[in-house]
C-alpha cells in the first residue's frame, strides 16, 4: 500500500516526536495525553489528512499487558480516524498520564460524536474527560460502582440483583456465583511456535 | 396568561416503538421535542470483557448476539479481524459464501427494518410481508449452519462447512394438510444454491410489492420527507456510516471504497439519497436490497461452478477433517490443541471493519500473545446514530421521534454490547 507509507512519511514530518508503527497495514501514531487535542485538530485541519472523521475511541487498560509502554502508563485512549476524502484510517493511541486519577482532554470540540464514546470509556474505564460537557455513565446501571472493564474487576462482578420478597423490592447483595475459567490464559515463551 | 412550561416525560423502556429496551428522557414544550435524552445500557452483557477471558473461537457465537438481526455480518468482522492479525489466506469458494451469505444478512436486516419502521409510522401490512420473506431467509440459515438466527458459520480461515446439498423439508403433522406441506416443499427439492436462486428471483417482485405500499403513499410521505434531515457534513461529524451516510448524499461504502473478500471481483452500485431526510434513507435502503439480489445471483453462479476447499488446510487455526483425525496423529493433536488451549495470535493490535448493513462495523482486536484478546472493542454503527438522536429529534414532534428511531434502523444488542 503506498497510500500508507504516503500517510506514514507525512505524519513523520508532521509530529516528529510520536511514536509511529506500521503493522498488519495499518499506522499507529502513539502520543502522550497531553498532547492530543494538538495531535487531533492537525490531523483534522491538515490538507494532506483530513480525517474528518472519528470512527471509534475504545479505552484500554494495559496494566497487564506483558510488554511496558510509554513509561509505564497503564490507561490509553485509542482513536480511530477516518479520512473519506483520502481513503485512509489512522489509529492515534494516547497514553494517559497518572494511573491513579487519569485524565485527558475531551474530543468533544473537534468531533461531536465523541461525546458518547468519551462517556463509555468513562463509565467502563474510568478515564476522565476534562471538559467533557456531560460526563455521565452511559451502559452501567444507575448508581453502579467501580469501572467493571479495568483488568482488577473482577468478571462475575461485585454484587447482584435479586427480588426480595420480604422487602418487597429489588435488592443489591454481594455476589452468589464462583468465578469460572476453564480455559487458562496461556502466552507463548519468545520462539516458543518455531521449535 | 397562564404559565407555560416545558414538561418532561418518560419514553420506554417498554414501549413497542423504542425498538427494543430505548428509555427517553424528553423534554417537551406542549408536543414539540425540546430536548431528547437516551438511557442505553439495558442490555449492556459485556460482550468486551467476556471475550478476554474466552478463546478467540469460543467468542464468535457471542458476536451473533451483538446485532441480532444480522448475525453473520458481525461475526464476518470479528474473523476478519483475527484473519488479519494471523495473515490466514481465505480459500476463494469460502469467500463467495461469505459475500454470499452478508448480502442473505443484508436483506434480512433490512427486510426487519422496513417492516418495523413502517409498523412505527403506522402501516401494519408491509410489517407481516417482510416477514414472510424473513422466514425463507432464515431457512438458508438453518440449510448452512442449523440454526436459525445464532449461526457461529464464520470461522477464522473459512466458514465451518460447504454449502448442503439438500435443503430441509417441511414434515407432515397432525395440524397440517398434507396438500398444504407439498406445497411448501415445491421450492426446497434441490440445493441450498437452487432455493436461493428460486428466492432471488421472487425477491424483486416483493420489494415492487412493498413500494407500492409505500413509495407514493401520501401518508408515508407527509410522515417521512423532510423529518430527521442531516447535511452531509454534519453526518460527517456525527460519525455517520452505511445508509444514514449515502442518504446524506455521501458516497461511502467499505465494500467498494475498501474491498474485502471478492466484492472488488463483483458489479454493484451504491444508492446514495439527495435531501438526508427519512425518505431518502428509506430509497437508499431499498435499492440496497436490490443491489443485494444482484449480489447473490453473482455469487449463486459463481458456487455453481467452482468448487474447492471453504476453510483454510493450515491446521494450526483451522480444525482439521474429521475423517483424518481418524488416523492421522497430528490431526488429532491438532484438533485437540485448537478446541483446549486455542490458536494464539501475534502481539500487536488490529482493527478490521465491514460493511454492516447498519453502517461500519469494526472490531479492534489487541493481543498480548496469549490464546485470548487482551482487549476486544466493537464498534457498533448504532451508537453513533443513537448519539445523534437528540440533534435529529430536536424541534420535531413526538410522533417524528419515533421514525427517527425507525429510520436510524436501532437494535440494542450492539448498541449496548
Amino acid at each position: 500500500m503506498s497510500d500508507l507509507n504516503k500517510l506514514i512519511s507525512n505524519l513523520k514530518s508532521t509530529f516528529p516526536q510520536a511514536v509511529l508503527n506500521k503493522q498488519f497495514d495499518e499506522a499507529t501514531l502513539s502520543i502522550y495525553g497531553n498532547e492530543i487535542i494538538k495531535t487531533l485538530k492537525k490531523l483534522k485541519t491538515g490538507s494532506q489528512f483530513k480525517f474528518l472523521q472519528l470512527i471509534d475511541i475504545a479505552a484500554v487498560d494495559y496494566s497487564q499487558y506483558p510488554q511496558k509502554l510509554f513509561d509505564n502508563n497503564r490507561y490509553a485512549v485509542v482513536y480511530h480516524l477516518l479520512s473519506i476524502k483520502n481513503n485512509q484510517r489512522l489509529r492515534v493511541r494516547a497514553f494517559v498520564e497518572d494511573n491513579d486519577f487519569p485524565v485527558i482532554e475531551t474530543a468533544t470540540t473537534l468531533y461531536a460524536n465523541a461525546d458518547w464514546y468519551e462517556r463509555e470509556a468513562f463509565d467502563l474505564y474510568g478515564v476522565m474527560f476534562l471538559n467533557h460537557p456531560d460526563l455521565r455513565r452511559i451502559l452501567t446501571d444507575y448508581g453502579f460502582i467501580g469501572h467493571p472493564f479495568r483488568k482488577d474487576f473482577p468478571m462475575i462482578g461485585n454484587v447482584e440483583m435479586r427480588y426480595d420478597p420480604e422487602q418487597k423490592r429489588v435488592i443489591y447483595q454481594p455476589v452468589t456465583i464462583e468465578s469460572r475459567n476453564n480455559v487458562p490464559r496461556v502466552i507463548d515463551e519468545e520462539g516458543f511456535r518455531n521449535g | 396568561m397562564a404559565e407555560i412550561k416545558n414538561y418532561t416525560m418518560n419514553f420506554g423502556p417498554q414501549h413497542p416503538a423504542a425498538h427494543g429496551v430505548l428509555r427517553l428522557v424528553l423534554e417537551l414544550d406542549g408536543e414539540v421535542i425540546q430536548r431528547a435524552d437516551p438511557h442505553i445500557g439495558l442490555l449492556h452483557r459485556a460482550t468486551e470483557k467476556l471475550a478476554e477471558n474466552r478463546t478467540y473461537i469460543q467468542s464468535v457465537p457471542y458476536m451473533d448476539r451483538l446485532d441480532y438481526v444480522s448475525m453473520m455480518m458481525n461475526e464476518h468482522a470479528y474473523v476478519m479481524a483475527i484473519e488479519k492479525m494471523l495473515n490466514l489466506k481465505v480459500p476463494v469458494r469460502a469467500q463467495y459464501i461469505r459475500v454470499l451469505f452478508d448480502e442473505i444478512t443484508r436483506l434480512l436486516n433490512h427486510l426487519l427494518w422496513l417492516g418495523c419502521h413502517a409498523l412505527d409510522v403506522g402501516a401494519m401490512s408491509v410489517f407481516l410481508y417482510t416477514f414472510r420473506e424473513r422466514e425463507d431467509l432464515f431457512d438458508c440459515y438453518e440449510a448452512v449452519s442449523g440454526a436459525r438466527m445464532h449461526a457461529a458459520y464464520y470461522r477464522p480461515g473459512g466458514v465451518y462447512r460447504d454449502l448442503p446439498d439438500h435443503m430441509p423439508q417441511y414434515q407432515n403433522t397432525r395440524f397440517s394438510r398434507p396438500s398444504e406441506t407439498h406445497k411448501l416443499n415445491e421450492n426446497r427439492q434441490g440445493s441450498l444454491l437452487d432455493f436461493i436462486e428460486d428466492f432471488a428471483t421472487r425477491f424483486p417482485g416483493y420489494i415492487d410489492e412493498y413500494e407500492t405500499l409505500l413509495t407514493d403513499n401520501r401518508i408515508w410521505k407527509q410522515r417521512t420527507v423532510g423529518i430527521g434531515v442531516v447535511s452531509p457534513e454534519r453526518a460527517m461529524e456525527l460519525g455517520f456510516t452505511g445508509p444514514m451516510l449515502r442518504g446524506s448524499g455521501i458516497e461511502w461504502d467499505l465494500r467498494k471504497k475498501q474491498p474485502y473478500e471478492v466484492y472488488d471481483k463483483l458489479d454493484f452500485d451504491i444508492p446514495v439519497g439527495v435531501e438526508g431526510d427519512c425518505y431518502d434513507r428509506y430509497l437508499v435502503r431499498i435499492e440496497e436490497m436490490r443491489q443485494s439480489v444482484h449480489l447473490i445471483k453473482q455469487c449463486t453462479k459463481w458456487l455453481r461452478e467452482n468448487s474447492g476447499p471453504v476453510i483454510s488446510d493450515n491446521q494450526k487455526f483451522a480444525p482439521p477433517k474429521r475423517t483424518d483425525m481418524k488416523e492421522d496423529m497430528e490431526s488429532m493433536i491438532h484438533h485437540f490443541k485448537l478446541f483446549t488451549e486455542g490458536f494464539h495470535l501475534p502481539k500487536g493490535e488490529a482493527y478490521a471493519a465491514v460493511e454492516h448493513p447498519k453502517g461500519e462495523f469494526g472490531i479492534y482486536m489487541v493481543s498480548d500473545g496469549a490464546n485470548k484478546p487482551y482487549r476486544l472493542k466493537i464498534r457498533a454503527p448504532g451508537f453513533a446514530h443513537l448519539a445523534s438522536l437528540d440533534e435529529m429529534t430536536k424541534g420535531h414532534m413526538i410522533s417524528d421521534l419515533v421514525a427517527i428511531i425507525g429510520t436510524q434502523d436501532i437494535v440494542f444488542g450492539e448498541i449496548d454490547r
